[in-house]
């Protein structure tokens, strides 16, 4: 039987290139020093090794233009680490623009994932090579960790609040996927597979499987279902804000501050609605919580994102009331 | 000076239990804690061995996942703080800080005592509710896992860890008092030995870190048992919170554990190249800088867990800066070789362990402060090497070379030499054959906490598991050799290795008052200039 013993891990992704470039740039750096603190030990211990003849050595006193230059040398070198370090570490937190979203639930024990088109997996993930795939994450339960060795990334996912990850596989392949934070007995189980596919087999493969619908329809169907159209839609009286192209738009809070409505903001004002309330509205909107699960506020989300998602140019669709279910009916 | 053993000494001034129990000697009071950390030593190391066992294979077959969980937690737990912490401070410190400073004891004895006593009762609360159950959360109690979903006994090791909390807290006190208010006439702030120096900054961090602990202990056990929400998001709370409180204790809890090390390497170092050091004032400068710098990077640990880019950046620079400090102290230790009278009795054997392993901890933790590169190797065996290169490589070597050292003073005989070296060099192989295969384990992808593993990380694994075998002989043996040598071994003069230091100029083994006569400070540290070489052969253990 032949031992299998890798010693360097596959790139299956553009970062990776560029963290295992500055990874081996450390390494050199720390062999250096390491050889150099322990050849200096050794010719030493091998020059200067007791002799029966040894009178007690003269003492010297220290040097401080040695003592300045072993500290500032290995500051500028540490510093200029830092700095690459930094400048890599800047790539792997701001996705491209033109991203693929693909939207992540950790639960004890696996990882539920579902692509926009709404086809759902389950400890696998399919992504198309040369596209930017964007995760955006959440758990169910205790915090997690999405962690592909070859694509040399990781973040958290954390229950409570959206965290992204993003990366670009460069090469067809089926990498590991590991949970890299403890979440307890399956921990180690808790593992699946990237699935990197040519762009023709992954337009092939989202196509097949069950058919099922898009997570923007699922969350239209929730959108209503929930009552929500209720209050937003224009002529509800200005109960509640326009939704349509809210998404990525510029919010003005009643604080006064602003932001810019991303999925975090989205699922914070259903679930915690008086967190953030839209400058010029009461707040009047009950909570979600409990109503809808986190797989349920991302199909909100991305029926949001939809209402934005229209041809450059073109007016982004209404949303367009639906008969509200009796039990939600808006307080007066 | 006398080369007879005294008449009496602390050891044989009163016998019986109750002398030992309720004993003020901070000597006797070292080796009670000599006895307690080493026993916790013992049970962690058997954690280790069945984790090893575990990890032979790739399918989790030794043990089911649950208990395999609880054993590599237990292991991080008993060896952190029941073992590393206190081992360098409660039992050289304990002995040396009273005698290097010319004093008849530490300022508050029944203080100390008192440690000694809370300590005992954190170590046996914990191992009791390891018998009864056990924890399953990782040593480091990450919430919401901790507070809302785990069924262990979360709680009862809390507390544990938290009464054995106040047992450090007393020893930082009693050292930082005690140097400030004892120190032996003419014994001036920049006279004293570099010992001295890393224990008053290790009582520093123990003093402003450990109440931070205890205080995260308490939130974590609200929360768990009144559900009060301040992690946990389904109550309303952070779970990085958390993660920041832990961390701000933790992170610094690193250097508690390798700067009292560090003062042992500066008084072995010194004595076996007959030198004084190199650089003194940066050599003690530079403990009181990591001390301060320690309290600033604890966010290094949350890299990929949602903190700012911001954040990352701030920690990471700080952690970089961490480094200036260490190399300061390596290149000195370095330098105070230079034209010495170098030899190789067992206690410079570690320090030579010491230095080659800690650097390569060191270096090995830039790569981790250094933020692309963390986001990858965060949370796999890159990590579990690199902390195991600085508190095995670097705290244990310390303490079992400071061990040897003054063990000819600690019980007034001489450890066999030929076994001194002989598992010196076993735990030097066994140590880094356990370690660096972690490295590229880590690099490769391997998780830490998995109870199994891909097929393809096995030999690595395996290679691992033989050095760890190799290791657990290497510290066994010393264990037997030192017991054994208390009786049975050679009568030691009163200062074997010809060092310099107060501890060396009274009888080996100290009375209990430690100087029949107060001792006068006229000279700097490590004088050794001053002092004939002893002759060829001299130690002869």
């Amino acid at each position: 039987m032949r031992p299998d013993l890798p010693l360097f891990p596959v790139q299956g992704s553009a970062e990776a290139g560029q963290v295992d470039l500055l990874f081996l740039a450390t390494v050199g750096l720390s062999l250096f020093f390491a050889l150099l603190v322990s050849s200096l030990l050794l010719a030493f211990a091998i020059k200067y090794r007791r002799r029966p003849t040894d009178k007690p050595p003269a003492p010297i006193q220290g040097s401080h233009a040695l003592e300045i230059a072993w500290m500032v040398v290995p500051l500028i070198l540490a510093m200029a680490t830092f700095v690459w370090g930094a400048d890599v570490y800047f790539r792997l937190n701001r996705p491209p623009d033109d991203t693929m979203t693909v939207n992540v639930v950790g639960k004890r024990w696996m990882w539920k994932l579902q692509h926009p088109s709404g086809r759902r997996e389950i400890n696998e993930l399919h992504v198309p090579v040369g596209t930017p795939v964007r995760l955006n994450m959440t758990s169910e339960d205790v915090i997690h960790s999405f962690f592909v060795p070859a694509f040399r990334v990781k973040a958290d996912a954390l229950p409570g609040r959206y965290t992204t990850v993003w990366f670009k596989a460069t090469r067809p392949g089926r990498y590991h996927l590991f949970c890299a934070e403890y979440c307890g007995t399956q921990h180690s189980g808790m593992i699946g597979w990237v699935e990197a596919m040519e762009p023709e087999a992954f337009q092939a493969w989202l196509a097949g499987g069950p058919a099922e619908v898009s997570m923007a329809a699922a969350g239209e169907r929730l959108f209503n279902d929930l009552g929500c159209v209720a209050c937003h839609n224009p002529n509800s009286g200005a109960r509640g804000p326009r939704l349509d192209r809210l998404y990525g738009s510029q919010v003005k809070l009643a604080s006064g501050e602003g932001l810019i409505a991303d999925e975090a903001y989205l699922r914070e004002s259903i679930l915690y609605p008086a967190a953030k309330v839209t400058a010029g509205y009461q707040p009047v909107m009950p909570t979600f919580r409990g109503l809808v699960n986190e797989e349920g506020v991302l199909e909100l989300i991305e029926y949001l994102k939809s209402r934005v998602a229209g041809q450059a140019g073109e007016p982004a669709p209404e949303l367009r009331p639906a008969a509200p279910p009796p039990e939600r009916k808006p307080q007066p | 000076m006398s080369d007879r053993t005294p008449a009496t000494h602390y050891l044989n001034v009163s016998y019986g239990i109750r002398s030992w129990l309720f004993t003020r000697d901070h000597k006797r009071i070292a080796l009670l804690y000599l006895a307690s950390v080493t026993l916790m030593f013992l049970v962690g190391g058997s954690f280790a061995a069945m984790v090893r066992l575990e990890l032979l294979t790739p399918a989790g077959d030794l043990f089911q996942a649950d208990t395999y969980n609880k054993i590599f937690t237990l292991h991080g737990i008993v060896m952190v703080f029941f073992f590393l912490i206190p081992g360098i401070p409660a039992v050289l410190g304990n002995f040396l800080v009273p005698m290097m400073i010319g004093a008849k004891d530490l300022a508050f004895p029944r203080l100390n005592l008192l440690s000694w006593y809370l300590f005992n009762l954190g170590a046996l609360f914990t191992l009791f509710n390891i018998v009864i159950g056990g924890v399953d959360t990782g040593w480091t109690f990450y919430t919401p896992y901790s507070t809302t979903w785990t069924t262990t006994n979360i709680v009862p090791v809390a507390l544990g860890i938290f009464v054995t909390g106040f047992s450090s807290i007393l020893t930082g006190l009693n050292f930082i008092v005690t140097i400030h208010k004892m120190r032996a006439p003419g014994l001036t702030w920049f006279r004293l030995p570099l010992f001295i120096w890393a224990h008053y900054a290790t009582s520093v961090i123990i003093m402003l870190g450990t109440p931070v602990l205890a205080i995260t202990i308490v939130l974590l056990a609200l929360e768990r048992v009144f559900h009060l929400g301040f992690f946990d998001p389904a109550l309303g709370g952070d779970p990085v919170l958390f993660q920041h409180f832990f961390w701000f204790y933790s992170h610094p809890a690193v250097y508690i554990m390798i700067l009292p090390a560090m003062g042992v390497i500066s008084e072995i170092v010194t004595c076996f190249s007959r030198k004084r050091i190199y650089g003194y004032p940066f050599v003690a400068a530079s403990s009181l800088a990591i001390a301060l710098l320690g309290f600033l990077v604890w966010g290094h640990h949350m890299f990929v867990s949602s903190q700012s880019v911001f954040a990352g950046l701030v920690f990471s620079v700080l952690s970089f800066l961490v480094a200036i400090p260490s190399a300061v102290k390596v290149f000195n230790w370095t330098a105070t070789l230079y034209k010495g009278s170098i030899s190789f009795e067992t206690p410079m054997l570690y320090v030579f362990g010491f230095l080659g392993l800690f650097t390569i901890g060191g270096l090995t933790g830039l790569m981790l402060a250094c933020l692309g590169i963390d986001v990858h190797v965060h949370d796999t065996y890159f990590i579990v090497a690199h902390f195991h290169y600085i508190m095995v490589g670097g705290t244990v070597m310390g303490y079992l070379g400071g061990l040897h050292f003054w063990w000819p003073k600690i019980s007034g005989r001489l450890y066999p030499e030929g076994w001194g070296r002989l598992s010196a060099l076993i735990i030097f192989v066994g140590f880094n054959l356990t370690f660096f295969p972690q490295f590229i384990l880590g690099y490769l992808g391997m998780p830490r906490r998995y109870h199994a593993y891909p097929e393809e990380f096995q030999v690595l694994n395996v290679m691992s598991t033989a050095g760890a075998s190799i290791l657990g002989v290497g510290y066994l043996i010393p264990l037997v050799y030192l017991v054994w040598c208390m009786r049975d071994g050679k009568v030691a003069s009163s200062n074997p290795f010809g060092a310099t230091g107060l501890e060396w100029q009274t009888p080996a083994p100290p009375p209990t008052e430690n100087f029949p006569s107060p001792p006068r400070v006229t000279e700097e540290a490590y004088a050794y200039d001053k002092i004939p070489i002893p002759g060829g052969g001299a130690y002869a253990g």
